[in-house]
């Protein structure tokens, strides 16, 4: 099979705005070898079979590189570990300990929008980013986790860097100087999430944080480093990813003036639009695994411990799989997108996500029918992996 | 000739799960003559996996499990009517109520009853249920919220299964009789049905295997019943769970090839004849179909299963409409799903069609596992506990007939143990007090046997 320069290509920040026919050029060519040894895939069908292969390892040490790494956070972990982890780390979340937390938050999110909308009233000019779909997140996950807001200056930081040495880039740029950085930042959060968590200790309150270190039975106890690799792992993923979602949502529904006024009208069709926009516009464009065996993907063989990079935002434009994928439909019947991953990893916040997006886009709908926006596209963030506009300029 | 099949009249026989899809599939394919749906019970289809779950934990009503119509099939309902016969070279349906239905095409989808209880007077007490029907599911969910002081379920299949699970979690004291190894034994083998059993026991589950159950006493009021061991339970309520009978009656005598094993058909859901000559005007979807699928040697298997009545009726429709070269087979490999005591168990392929399994995934210990079935080599089944994801996998390798055991790699650090492989223990099901929930009605072809008899 031909070397390809694909990866460097998708990755390359010139292309952030529209990488999609990058994408399709790699469904054309089925799997594609890169100039770094890795294999890119991104037709829906293998990328779905290999999310649900028990061959298929998520954690990075399975390349087998001999320096010794860190236990990562249960995203990046394999069963049985990760099953306990994330079940662990589930219970304060979500059902069968916790079914109502997120449903409870409604409200909370609903009036948090509101706020940030309200304080938007007499003013022309908005950057989306900036005066909504980042402080609404943020405000999100630390009420939940139980982080003050006021901390989101230093925290910011640190997750800049960690978000920054987790991306896909071609192995040839890949500098030890990010990665030192993200695992000081990493080290740094935990250790500010894990001060958090002790002062709650015996004196907890309604957030996440108390819950985990207030467990009552030991053997549903996180350690110290696993609370700190997971309550990490939660406010990172808790607001880098939504803030995405949401603005990416407004720049679809600005560039199709039609389906935004249709939302407005047929504001029941929101939950099926932030389904449509997880297909069409994802927060997260790749993940990264490392098969444990020689696996066939698509008639070639991927020897064991070669990384693969999972192009799921190509995936979810898989015309073999969506009917006229390139169109954006928010009422898209049989819309099993890649959005959230698939298998065992498929995303832990979801149901806080679909609910903020929800609440989000519904609230801001109404006030953007007139809209402009002022950049198209919009400057994006340097993440290839995490792809979303940086700003996003509207006129009111 | 193809423009006549969009017409003419179509009669659908079982107003249920299949009867609804098809008739909603032949609508999408674009048949435009008459459609008319007969169904005996007297409500519109209903969904029944909830039946022997939320609604016997008091979580749904037993009225609230309508299907949901992705369209409207624009059918003439006739419901509360019994079907009793059909009239291949009349081309009619009788009805119960002496009405006959005229047909150009017509789907048998009849399903399945429960099994009843064998002693007529003992069934009638009151207290004595089946579970099959919304009606069952709404007066054992009242008699299960009145707090009785234990109820017997008899048969431990995953019908039984899931009402003792659902017994317990209402905190009510129940006794499983299962006259097998195990529960579960039939559809899942020896080595999963140990698991069931530790799970019965661990939710505080009477269990009683290896017994059956000679006798239901009471006066007119269910007050306990005997058992071949000579012990005795005390129980309010009995839940009958032997396994389902398929609704074949009303077509003896037809000239198709029914029986208690169902209505066989070809792989394109069109019913043989008794000579076991394929028919092009009769077809046969869900429950009551028996039906050649090449994975599993051609066996005719019989399937209660949810997944299958949906794909089976889809595939019928379509070939009811379509002409031959157009026609699709019903491929769709066996998949299906219980949750009782807090797990999820799901299946794909056919488990019972196998001689080998070996835990692939995960370990009995956790209650955490993903076994994989063989036959002769190649793997057919797979079962998951709590561990779903992995499902698509192993269904890739029953499609692609892949070796038994499966090469090694799982992610989970546990390198598959195949020198670990065990019999999987399938037991006859004439063993049992519950049916499995698929059944291979033809024979295993390396057991083409002949038993010459002596005389005399």
């Amino acid at each position: 099979m031909a070397v390809d320069t694909l990866l460097e290509r998708i990755t390359d920040y010139a292309n952030r705005p529209d990488p999609y026919p990058l994408y399709a050029e790699l469904r054309e060519a089925g799997v594609a070898r890169q100039r770094d040894g890795r294999y890119l895939v991104g037709t829906y069908h293998d990328i779905a079979a290999l999310l649900h292969d028990p061959r298929i390892s998520a954690d990075p040490r399975s390349r087998g590189q001999s320096e010794e790494q860190r236990q990562p956070p249960f995203l990046r972990l394999d069963d049985p570990e990760h099953h306990r982890l994330r079940t662990l780390a589930m219970r304060p979340f979500g059902p069968p300990h916790s079914p109502d937390r997120i449903d409870g938050m409604r409200g909370e999110i609903a009036r948090i929008a509101e706020e940030l909308i309200e304080a938007l009233q007499d003013r022309e000019q908005v950057d989306v980013v900036d005066d909504f779909a980042y402080p609404l997140p943020v405000t999100v996950i630390c009420r939940l986790l139980g982080v003050p807001r006021e901390d989101e200056p230093l925290f910011r930081e640190w997750s800049d860097a960690i978000v920054s040495s987790a991306d896909v880039r071609p192995q040839e740029e890949e500098s030890t100087e990010r990665e030192t950085a993200g695992e000081q930042a990493r080290a740094q959060m935990g250790r500010y999430l894990l001060d958090l968590a002790e002062q709650r200790r015996g004196h907890p309150a309604d957030d996440m944080l108390s819950a985990f270190v207030n467990e009552p039975d030991p053997a549903m106890r996180l350690t110290r480093e696993e609370l700190a690799q997971t309550a990490v792992l939660l406010l990172i993923a808790g607001h880098e990813t939504t803030v995405n979602l949401i603005t990416n949502g407004v720049l679809t529904l600005l560039r199709h003036p039609d389906q935004l006024d249709r939302l407005r009208r047929e504001p029941g069709l929101l939950p099926n639009a932030v389904e449509e926009l997880l297909r069409y516009e994802p927060p997260v464009h790749m993940r990264e695994r490392i098969p444990l065996a020689d696996v066939d993907v698509a008639g070639t063989t991927i020897p064991k411990g070669t990384p693969l990079v999972l192009a799921l935002a190509s995936g979810n434009r898989d015309p073999r799989r969506f009917h006229d994928p390139e169109q954006f439909d928010p009422t898209r019947p049989d819309n099993q997108h890649l959005g959230f991953g698939s298998g065992i990893h498929l995303c832990y916040g979801a149901p806080l996500a679909r609910i903020e997006a929800q609440i989000a886009l519904g609230a801001l709908i109404p006030r953007i029918g007139t809209a402009q926006l002022l950049q198209d596209p919009p400057p994006y963030r340097r993440n290839a992996m995490l792809r979303g506009p940086r700003h996003l300029s509207i006129e009111l | 000739m193809a423009g006549d099949l969009w017409e003419g009249r179509i009669v659908i026989v079982g107003a249920s799960l299949a009867g609804l899809r098809a008739a909603e599939t032949l609508r999408e394919e674009g048949f435009t003559g008459s459609l008319t749906v007969v169904g005996d019970e007297p409500y519109p289809p209903y969904d029944r996996p909830p039946l022997s779950k939320q609604v016997l934990l008091g979580q749904a009503a037993a009225d609230a499990t309508g299907l949901p119509m992705r369209r409207d099939p624009d059918a003439q309902w006739r419901l509360g009517v019994r079907a009793t016969g059909l009239d291949p070279p009349g081309k009619r349906v009788l009805l119960a109520d002496g009405e006959s239905l005229p047909y150009d095409r017509v789907l048998i989808a009849t399903g399945t009853r429960a099994r009843p209880w064998p002693n007529e007077r003992e069934a009638a007490l009151d207290g004595v249920f089946t579970l099959r029907t919304r009606d069952d599911a709404a007066g054992l969910a009242e008699r299960l919220a009145a707090g009785p002081r234990r109820v017997l379920v008899i048969g431990g299949g995953f019908t039984g299964s899931e009402i003792a699970s659902a017994c317990r979690e209402r905190g009510i004291e129940v006794t499983v009789a299962e006259r097998g190894p195990a529960p579960l034994v039939g559809a899942l083998g020896g080595t999963l049905s140990k698991l069931a059993v530790g799970l019965h026991r661990a939710h505080g589950v009477d269990l009683r295997c290896g017994v059956t159950v000679t006798a239901l006493r009471g006066n007119g009021q269910f007050t306990g019943a005997d058992l071949s061991d000579g012990s005795r339970v005390d129980a309010d309520v009995c839940v009958v769970a032997m396994g389902a009978v398929r609704n074949t009656e009303w077509l003896v005598d037809c000239g198709l090839a029914a029986g208690p094993r169902g209505v066989a058909c070809d792989a394109g859901c069109r019913a043989f004849n008794m000579y076991g000559i394929v028919t092009d005007d009769v077809f046969v979807a869900g429950d009551v179909a028996r039906f050649p699928h090449p994975l599993f040697g051609y066996q005719m298997l019989s399937l209660e299963h949810w997944g299958n009545a949906v794909a089976q009726a889809q595939v019928a429709a379509h070939n009811m409409v379509n002409p031959g070269p157009r026609r699709r087979p019903h491929l769709a490999v066996p998949t299906f799903w219980s949750s009782q005591f807090g797990l999820n168990i799901k299946s794909v392929g056919v488990p019972v069609f196998s001689d080998q399994v070996v835990i692939a995934q995960g370990s009995l210990d956790e209650r955490r596992l993903a076994m994989v079935y063989g036959y002769q080599g190649r793997v057919t089944a797979a079962v998951t506990v709590d561990m779903a994801k992995s499902l698509e996998y192993y269904q890739s390798l029953i499609e692609t007939a892949a070796p038994f055991p499966p090469g090694p790699g799982a992610a989970d650090g546990r390198p598959l143990l195949t020198e670990f492989t065990l019999p999987s223990d399938v037991p006859d099901p004439k063993e049992l007090s519950h049916g499995p929930t698929v059944a291979l009605t033809g024979y295993l072809p390396d057991r083409r046997l002949t038993v010459v008899r002596p005389t005399g």
